[in-house]
């Protein structure tokens, strides 16, 4: 068991090691000279040769590749142009905001998506079935920002049942916190829950057609125990995976939410920083993204072993 | 115990008829079928693929989809009529006074449940035991069924097992409430020759200690001869002959019984014509192949699929190769036919030793081996016309068009299918069709060394009998060598010359197959041809009606 | 005819096997899926290529006098000659005065031409990787470890890093959203091709010495048609959306050629007051979208059933 936990993360370096080379590659790339960049538009040329020197530009680029992957492994993760602060410091202040609706989200999602694709597969081809991949399809066509303004339009501007934008940090008080929570998962839990959903039936119903299910009813077991003993344990890991994809469009979800909902996180910062070209803060949030994401995916990865013994063996 | 009412059949089916969905190829999947099955008593129902006896067992325990539904007659379990009885009702009757299993052991079980967990859960459905008793009962029921170890096969996933044991957990969850009717649905189908005694001998045993009735499904005449007490023919749906065992194999009286009884092919050696001084096509010496395990962090453990074999065909005639599964014989096969790269030793065509070729030197000797696979359903690129598939061959070596279909029209007479069918789709022709196609396929290459990897395995039995024909007739006519892969000792008894038996990776014994089939010396051989269900019998001697 | 058919359970499966199946193109157009997503793709395509015909004024003029009028309004436009024109505004106008409908339905061009660039590109790369990928093995290693790695970094945040490499543009946003969508592309390929090696018709052809490229041409390639079609409506209706996303997050095409998603993002500020600058392109890129989306549905439905569970 050990040994798998072990080649597992070990298959991860590789990946890791990628996004990092592609981070770094980012500003490098950029045509014109990077030093120029930062420096901005009215930078006379000594200004631009200190900042080029004080960067370590000039340095060869393996040189400088070494450099920076020290510092970010250590938790130096640079300076952002246009804050003047320490990158470390702006994400630490916007983490929180993000991590919530994050969470919320998810568990959102998946304890209404899963039951729903459980239901639609189990009445396959019934009302319920047809309404449910209706309502999928319109889930992941539909942007997330209009749903956003659809929802906003309608409970804040037409019923004024909940505040327009905005977040309260939960220290603040859980009510409120709540309040200004529930617009935002909706909208952000919307493309989620339509393609679980989705998968989750496609993926019950095919369970349903393999042979121990026929062995379960000839064992004269009722229909729930067959559905949810039997096919929805086997039908789990296609499920999980697609969670775990499913994270990928949280996180690009979550930037356009904060945008629309005004959420100070660090979806937020990253558009303020692509607009600024602030290449410390680019690259150390989609860094951190991926990062995460390649986490979660292991966790994953890793919860199939506890779902299916053939593959713990 | 099993049943009370001895006098009482425990299965009783009455003009039964279940519909089959518009479109089909007929109506009924089953037409007024009538049996019966009495305490103490195995019936077999017997038939071709699409017969429709799988369908009727299904029907009996009400495990038919909402397709198939029953729109006539009745079945009566212990003298009630659940042909039409509410699924409550059925639940209540599965596993406690029928029970059924199945084919494929492997997927038949829920591969994430532990075993003794998918028989516990019967348990827990059907009685109000407690977890101990349970556990009690259901390693009783182990040990009935022979099963070694039975405290460790109860924590063991279906996945550790081997297939006679995950068989032998089915027939234990089948029999843990003492059903009166088992049903068992080919079960032996999917395992080993030896595999399958051992499974049939138990199914036997159990049913005279419990005196319970079977109704066994199965296409194969030498399980029906071992272990049948009456037997029921069925074709396409209907019964067109039922009765005790050996009057039905010694006197069928219908012709489609003949002729199905007649098609097995027989476990005796036939004669076969002499070729003395023919010249040696093919030989490997020594060819081994061996798949390594290992990686990072991984135990390496490798496998020896094919360890040191030594074989020799000769011009005009056929060498078997037979072994059950993983016994290496196709592993020989694919490597003679350079689909996988042997690991050592050398394959000697003639002169030329293609073994360790490289690929592109390889590539002239390609049309000199062709090989036939088994699944005919699978052999052909459902793409392209079949008039296609036989002339890239040629093409690729330099025929035109032209020449190559001419070589493929006069390859479809022989293999007595129409030349003009050339421009159709291999899905508008029947699994026996699409063989011949891929002989015609494999003859257009003008090969030296026709390989038949259980090229006829996954064929009905009338429909194989006449491809084993055919090949007989296509080698001598030809005057080809033939390598023949297969698990059936009659199909080699009845066309083969000389047979080489193999068992994990290594020739146990080779010789003429008279002298390997009639003085076995190897024990394994000797195993081998005891287990051959219905050995003793005579298939297609009749008596006068 | 004259077959010898071996026995009759042969003889009735050859004569079921010998019907011949409708047509593809029969069985598509059956299939309502097909029928109105294709319908209403086709409409939209229309639209943008007739859009000059259609009572349009050019998109990007501005007119101080005519701001944040509300649909169905009736504004007076003062020529060049000084003569002046009563025109109705059937979407509004936005805070720049430029005219809604007019800017909706050139704004078709761009998202379309985006969604079908994104989906041709990243399937002619993709199928090309996929294939070579699946089956040369030592290819496949390296191959996969990049894409493993592209795939690590969520969709969007790749598209905005590489679009803050360039200058703002149509073939930036268009690189930026191919990228992304090829490492599916090539994992689809690349297991239908470890699939189709699999098979006995693959080794046939190997064995009557059929080159390699000519087995990936003629047997492998076919099988990855269906599942890349259907794939690439996906696609298509995902580079719709992302176009639209990055243009909101005001990094995508700039505003003077209008897009649904950049009409959106500059009609922000104004949401709570005038709806309409957000409302009207949504619906169109919401009722696209939906389209593109249920022809794929189809597409797949048609094509091949045994895909529904991958996709």
């Amino acid at each position: 068991m050990l040994a798998f936990i072990a080649r597992r993360l070990v298959a991860t370096i590789p990946v890791l090691l990628f996004v990092a080379v592609f981070v770094f590659m980012l500003l490098r790339l950029t045509p014109g000279d990077p030093a120029a960049i930062i420096a901005g538009d009215n930078a006379t040329a000594d200004q631009v040769d200190a900042i080029r020197a004080k960067l370590g530009l000039d340095e060869p680029l393996l040189n400088q590749f070494m450099i920076w992957s020290g510092k970010v492994l250590s938790g130096d993760f640079g300076e952002s142009f246009f804050f003047k602060k320490t990158v470390a410091e702006l994400i630490s202040q916007r983490i929180e905001p993000t991590l919530m609706l994050s969470l919320c989200t998810i568990v959102l999602a998946v304890s209404i998506a899963v039951p729903l694709g459980v239901w639609a597969a189990a009445r396959q081809g019934g009302w319920v079935d047809r309404s449910v991949m209706g309502f999928s399809v319109m889930g992941f066509s539909v942007p997330t920002f209009v749903i956003g303004y659809l929802l906003i339009y309608v409970f804040a501007i037409l019923l004024g049942l909940l505040p327009v934008q905005g977040y309260k940090r939960l220290s603040e008080g859980l009510d409120e916190f709540i309040v200004r929570m529930i617009l935002p998962s909706i909208t952000l839990s919307t493309v989620f829950i339509a393609l679980v959903s989705r998968i989750t039936r496609a993926s019950v119903i095919e369970t349903l057609g393999e042979d121990y299910i026929r062995t379960a009813r000839a064992k004269g077991l009722p229909n729930r125990v067959v559905l949810l003993r039997h096919a929805l344990r086997n039908a789990a890991v296609p499920i999980i995976t697609v969670i775990g994809i499913g994270i990928a469009a949280l996180i690009g979800g979550a930037i356009i939410t904060e945008s629309v909902y005004n959420i100070p996180g660090i979806g937020r910062l990253t558009v303020d920083a692509v607009l600024a070209r602030d290449f410390p803060v680019i690259q150390i949030v989609i860094m951190l993204f991926s990062f995460v994401y390649v986490l979660i995916n292991l966790v994953i990865d890793l919860a199939y072993s506890l779902l299916d013994p053939r593959i713990r063996y | 115990m099993a049943s009370t009412n001895t006098n009482r059949p425990v299965l009783d089916v009455r003009n039964l008829s279940i519909a089959l969905p518009k479109g089909g190829d007929r109506p009924f999947a089953a037409e007024k079928v009538n049996f019966t099955v009495s305490p103490g008593e195995i019936v077999c129902l017997v038939g071709e693929s699409g017969s429709g006896k799988s369908v009727i067992a299904q029907a009996v325990m009400g495990l038919l989809p909402k397709a198939l539904p029953v729109v006539g007659g009745e079945i009566f379990l212990e003298g009630e009529n659940i042909a039409n009885a509410s699924e409550d009702r059925l639940r209540e009757l599965r596993c406690v006074r029928m029970s059924m299993i199945f084919q494929e052991p492997m997927t038949a079980l829920n591969p994430v449940m532990t075993c003794g967990d998918q028989i516990d859960e019967v348990l827990r459905t059907h009685t109000r035991l407690d977890p101990q008793k349970r556990k009690d009962k259901i390693i009783g029921v182990f040990e009935q069924v022979s099963m070694p170890d039975p405290p460790r096969i109860y924590d063991s996933y279906p996945h550790q097992l081997s297939g006679g044991q995950r068989q032998r957990v089915m027939i234990a969850m089948a029999l843990v409430l003492e059903p009166a009717l088992l049903i068992a649905d080919e079960p032996t189908t999917a395992l080993d020759v030896t595999t399958q005694a051992q499974i049939l001998e138990l199914i036997k045993e159990i049913q005279r200690q419990e005196g319970m009735g079977v109704l066994f499904i199965t296409h194969d005449f030498g399980v029906v001869c071992d272990i049948a007490h009456r037997v029921a023919v069925l074709r396409l749906g209907e019964m067109v002959e039922a009765g005790p065992t050996h009057d039905i194999l010694s006197r069928p009286r219908h012709p489609y019984s003949r002729m199905l009884i007649s098609s097995v092919p027989s476990m005796l050696p036939a004669e076969r014509a002499r070729h003395d001084g023919a010249r040696m096509v093919l030989r490997t010496e020594n060819l081994t192949k061996v798949y390594g395990g290992g990686g990072l962090f991984q135990k390496t453990h490798s496998v020896r699929a094919a360890d040191d074999v030594n074989i020799v065909v000769r011009q005009g005639e056929s060498l078997g190769i037979v072994g059950e599964s993983g016994s290496g014989k196709s592993t020989v096969a694919r490597c003679i036919a350079r689909l996988i790269d042997p690991t050592a030793g050398r394959v000697r065509l003639g002169e030329d030793d293609v073994a360790l070729l490289p690929q592109r030197l390889l590539r002239r000797h390609r049309r000199r081996i062709q090989i036939v696979f088994q699944d005919p359903y699978r052999s052909l690129n459902p793409r392209r016309t079949v008039g296609e598939s036989i002339v890239e061959g040629p093409m690729n070596f330099g025929a035109s068009r032209a020449e190559a279909t001419k070589r493929a029209r006069n390859l479809m007479e022989t293999v007595r299918l129409d030349p003009d069918a050339l421009d159709r789709y291999p899905h508008q022709f029947s699994g026996g069709q699409r063989q011949r196609i891929c002989i015609a396929r494999a003859l257009a290459m003008e090969p030296e060394v026709l390989i038949a990897d259980e090229a006829v395995s996954a064929l009905d039995v009338s429909v194989q009998a006449q491809v084993l024909k055919l090949l007989d007739e296509i080698r001598e006519r030809m005057n080809l060598a033939m390598l023949f892969i297969t698990h059936d000792l009659r199909v080699a008894a009845q066309v083969c010359d000389e047979v080489a038996v193999m068992e994990k990776g290594k020739v146990v014994e080779y010789g003429p197959v008279a002298d390997v089939f009639l003085r076995p010396k190897h024990t394994y051989t000797q195993a081998l041809l005891a287990a051959a269900p219905g050995r003793d019998w005579e298939f297609g001697k009749f008596e006068a009606a | 005819m004259s077959i010898v058919l071996e026995n009759e359970v042969d003889a009735a499966a050859a004569r079921a096997a010998a019907v011949a199946r409708p047509s593809i193109w029969i069985r598509l157009l059956r299939h309502p899926s097909v029928l109105i997503g294709g319908c209403i793709v086709l409409v939209m395509m229309l639209i943008g290529i007739c859009a000059p015909l259609l009572g349009t004024i050019p998109p990007a003029q501005i007119d101080p006098t005519t701001r944040n009028k509300r649909p169905g309004v009736e504004i007076t436009v003062r020529q060049d000659d000084g003569s002046t024109v009563q025109r109705t505004v059937l979407m509004g106008t936005d805070s720049l005065g430029r005219d809604i409908y007019s800017r909706v339905l050139y704004g078709a061009r761009v998202s379309l031409i985006v969604g079908f660039s994104v989906a041709a590109l990243s399937i002619a790369i993709g199928v090309l990787i996929g294939l070579l990928s699946g089956y040369i093995r030592w290819l496949d290693g390296i191959v996969m470890r990049i894409m493993d790695g592209l795939m690590a970094i969520p969709g969007i945040l790749l598209a905005i890093g590489l679009v803050s490499l360039f200058r703002a543009g149509l073939a930036t946003v268009i690189f930026a959203i191919v990228v992304p969508e090829i490492p599916r592309v090539v994992r689809l390929v690349r297991s239908v091709v470890l699939t189709i090696r699999e098979e006995p018709y693959v080794e046939a052809a190997i064995s009557v010495g059929t080159p390699l490229h000519k087995i990936l041409w003629r047997h492998v390639m076919p099988n990855t048609v269906a599942p890349v079609i259907v794939q690439g409506t996906f696609i298509c209706a995902s580079a719709v959306l992302a176009e639209a996303a990055l243009s909101f997050l005001g990094i995508g095409i700039p505003t003077d050629t209008p897009t649904w998603g950049n009409i959106m993002a500059e009609g922000r500020q104004f949401f709570r007051v005038y709806p309409h600058n957000i409302f009207f392109p949504a619906i169109f890129l919401t009722i696209t979208v939906l389209a593109v989306n249920m022809l794929g549905d189809g597409l797949r439905d048609t094509l091949d059933p045994k895909m529904s569970k991958r996709v």
